[in-house]
């Protein structure tokens, strides 16, 4: 078993490399993301190896990067489209919700559009305004679409592969501000008999508390669970991986023994993802729960200057504040 | 196969496209001042026009001392930057001519849109250069009044402003604020890389279809991030106006009296009631993009020389300095008071405070919102309850 530590980053630009090796039809486009590697190097090096036709280096348009790749999808080829940064992702939102989103409904089948669309999202790195955001709940609300978020190493070079393999087209968030995070990668996974895209995963057993969250959240939520650990709370913390199709069968499972249950993501909460878990739990666990599932979020004002982004973005203590909540009802 | 071949086999297209020379070979450039800092008294444009400029010596030096400041201060923020007073910094080195020239011939009446780069031009509207400082240290999402200052706020989303601007132009038409001398005008300042955006093309088409009062100022500086300008396009960028039914021209971006006579010249057409123009400043970004940014991975030392012979301040030295305009004194008083607002940038800089955290959920509404008002209230509360503790 080819065993590597790998960061989230180079998890998936080997992820990319693998893709490219695979499948003569897999290209990559993007702004910057030949010579340069991308802004955030995730695709370092692949334009050396397969030519400025797989890696392709395109205009400075995004509704252009993701309407072209629809052409290029129909025409057979796989696109990997890389948005530069969350914020720029809108002025191509028009081709990803009405046109990639609906071609295959459109055309009762005739027509697939196998694409992944690239987004490095999130806050945390104390970037200016348009690179710091939450896009999720406006792809996962977009039938046809199917949205995923990885949060560790292993699951960013599975994930993006299997992405890639896939025949839905596919909104493929990345932790931006987890890039930098290592962890071990096994290099031959198989890719069919790996974990499922689509499914989530518990990442820490616990019996009080479940506490849901996918992306960069995750890392918070195992680091809340080992402090709570510490006050002899045992939080479950379960990675959805999959925002679209939602995997809620573990998360049901968790709910019935827990009785309680935290979502944690950064997006703000108004009409977000964490009200769609919230109801469904409520609906399928209701005769389980001892409390109401409480969310913890970002707030519902446009991200704000970096300087005070720490206070915006969930962290540990709005975790284990939100864990002790469920216990005081 | 044999050029000219009329052969019906499918001929490869994987080579650069044809006209890869026009847009980056031989430019035709409108210039007033060479880089070796000999004037040339008037230039013909492309569709006719004629510029030239007639400044006063105390002009002259006005527009040096303004060049040399807006260097010295975009260099204070990058050091600033390098030791983590900003989270990232856009450089204008390079093209200060480009800036200052279309920054002096705006009027108190026209308006501005810029992208993040502008430092020169907002430094030319009077603003207070410490101003851009706040967004790029993360404090704020820039500070200074628009409509006080007839400069937007900086967009970072590229060419999303050049409609605005276009809006913007369009109600000046509408309000009957054309045709005369007083009349308003609105320049939108984009890059290279922006040409290739929707809302660029759109706002082109929208300018010319209702003769706004527009100046679209393109900052060709080569590069969009690592992409070189065959990326974006494969004619010279001014040549696209034409497709869009209003005059292009292209100046030599590093000659800030060319810059100067070409923009006047464009404004007063708007103004005037002669619709939108399109100028590309050729010019070249000798940084970084943003202080985030290796340029070492596209682009070669030479290539950096060959345009550092170009310096947009050196030439007009020579010049100032050939023609006895300026002496020792004038250059060592003007280094003098350069080094002076620098430092005091610096210290400005240093003493931003951070913003109170509940300020977040300030003006996210002009009526407010019952929702934010609840979470506001308690993340206050929650915030007090660490008070006194040890967190
Ligand atoms: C819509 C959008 N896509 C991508 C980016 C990321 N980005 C920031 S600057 C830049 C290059 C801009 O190049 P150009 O328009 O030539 O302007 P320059 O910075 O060279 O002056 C890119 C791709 C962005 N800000 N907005």
């Amino acid at each position: 078993m080819a065993t590597e530590t790998l960061t989230i980053g180079k998890a998936l630009n080997t992820g990319l490399r693998r893709a490219l090796e695979n499948d003569p039809k897999v290209i990559i486009m993007g702004e910057d993301v030949g010579k340069l590697g991308g802004v955030f190097r995730i695709t370092d090096g692949l334009q050396k190896d397969f030519g400025d036709q797989r890696v392709i280096d395109t205009p400075l348009a995004e509704s252009g990067i993701i309407g072209t790749a629809v052409g290029l999808a129909i025409r057979g080829y796989r696109p990997v489209c890389e948005i530069q940064f969350d914020g720029f992702v809108y002025p191509a939102y028009d081709q990803i919700v009405s046109q990639v989103a609906k071609m295959h409904y459109r055309s009762r089948g005739k027509l697939s559009i196998p694409m992944v669309i690239r987004i490095p999202f999130g806050g945390g790195i104390g970037a200016v305004e348009h690179h710091s955001e939450s896009p999720e709940a406006y792809f996962a609300h977009t039938a046809g679409l199917k949205v995923v978020s990885c949060a560790n190493p292993q699951d960013a070079y599975v994930m993006i592969q299997q992405a890639i393999a896939s025949d839905d087209p596919i909104v493929f968030l990345e932790p931006k501000r987890r890039y930098w995070e290592k962890g071990q990668v096994d290099l031959d996974a198989p890719l069919s008999d790996a974990y499922p895209l689509h499914s989530a995963r518990v990442v820490r057993p616990g019996t009080d508390v479940t506490v849901l969250a996918y992306g960069p959240m995750v890392r918070t939520c195992l680091e809340a669970a080992t402090a709570a650990a510490e006050d002899g709370r045992e939080l479950e913390v379960i990675d959805l991986r999959s925002l679209s199709p939602l995997d809620l069968s573990a998360a049901y499972e968790s709910v019935k023994r827990t009785g309680r249950a935290v979502v944690v993501h950064e997006a703000p909460s108004n009409i977000g993802l964490g009200a769609e878990l919230a109801a469904r739990i409520t609906e399928e666990c209701f005769y389980s729960l001892e409390s109401p599932v409480l969310r913890v979020t970002g707030f519902d004002t446009p991200y704000p200057a970096a300087r005070v982004e720490e206070e915006y973005l969930p962290d540990l203590d709005r975790v284990l504040d939100a864990v002790d909540r469920t216990f005081g009802w | 196969m044999a050029k000219g071949d009329p052969g019906g086999t499918t001929r490869s297209r994987r080579a650069a496209p044809r006209s890869r020379k026009g847009a980056t070979g031989d430019p035709e450039l409108v210039q007033l001042l060479t880089p070796e800092g000999e004037r040339i008294d008037s230039v013909t444009g492309p569709d006719g026009t004629e510029y030239r400029v007639d400044f006063t010596d105390e002009e002259y030096r006005g527009l040096y001392r303004d060049l040399v400041l807006v260097r010295k201060l975009d260099a204070e923020a990058t050091a600033l930057q390098r030791q983590g007073e900003l989270g990232i910094w856009a450089s204008l080195l390079g093209q200060e001519a480009a800036q200052v020239g279309s920054g002096r011939a705006l009027r108190t009446q026209d308006m501005a849109f810029p992208t993040y780069r502008e430092h020169g031009v907002l430094y030319c509207r009077g603003i207070d250069p410490i101003m851009p400082l706040g967004l790029f240290r993360g404090v704020d999402q820039g500070g200074w009044d628009p409509n006080e200052f007839k400069f937007n706020m900086y967009t970072i989303v590229i060419g999303a402003q050049t409609l605005h601007a276009t809006g913007y132009a369009m109600g000046i038409t509408m309000d009957g604020k054309t045709g005369t001398d007083d009349g308003e005008a609105v320049i939108a300042y984009f890059g290279d890389g922006a040409t290739s955006q929707g809302d660029v093309n759109e706002a082109f088409v929208w300018a010319g279809v209702f003769n706004a009062p527009m100046v679209f100022f393109c900052q060709n500086n080569q590069y969009a991030i690592s992409e070189p300008l065959e990326r974006q396009t494969r004619i010279p960028l001014y040549q696209r106006a034409a497709g869009f039914g209003f005059p292009g021209v292209r100046v030599d971006g590093n000659d800030v009296l060319a810059t100067y006579a070409v923009t006047r010249t464009a404004l007063d057409n708007a103004r005037h009631g002669q619709g939108p123009s399109l100028i590309e400043a050729y010019t070249y970004r000798m940084g970084a993009h943003t202080t985030s940014d290796d340029p070492t991975r596209y682009r070669i030392a030479s290539e950096v020389e060959a345009w550092q012979a170009k310096d947009p301040i050196a030439r007009v030295k020579t010049f100032l300095e050939k023609q006895k305009i300026a002496d020792a004194d004038f250059f060592a008083e003007i280094d003098e008071q350069a080094r002076r607002e620098s430092v005091d940038l610096r210290e400005r800089v240093l003493a931003m405070p951070d913003p109170e955290p509940v300020t977040m959920f300030d003006h996210v509404y002009p009526n407010g919102s019952p929702l934010l008002d609840e979470q506001r209230a308690q993340f206050s509360r929650y915030m007090e309850s660490f008070e006194g503790s040890a967190h």
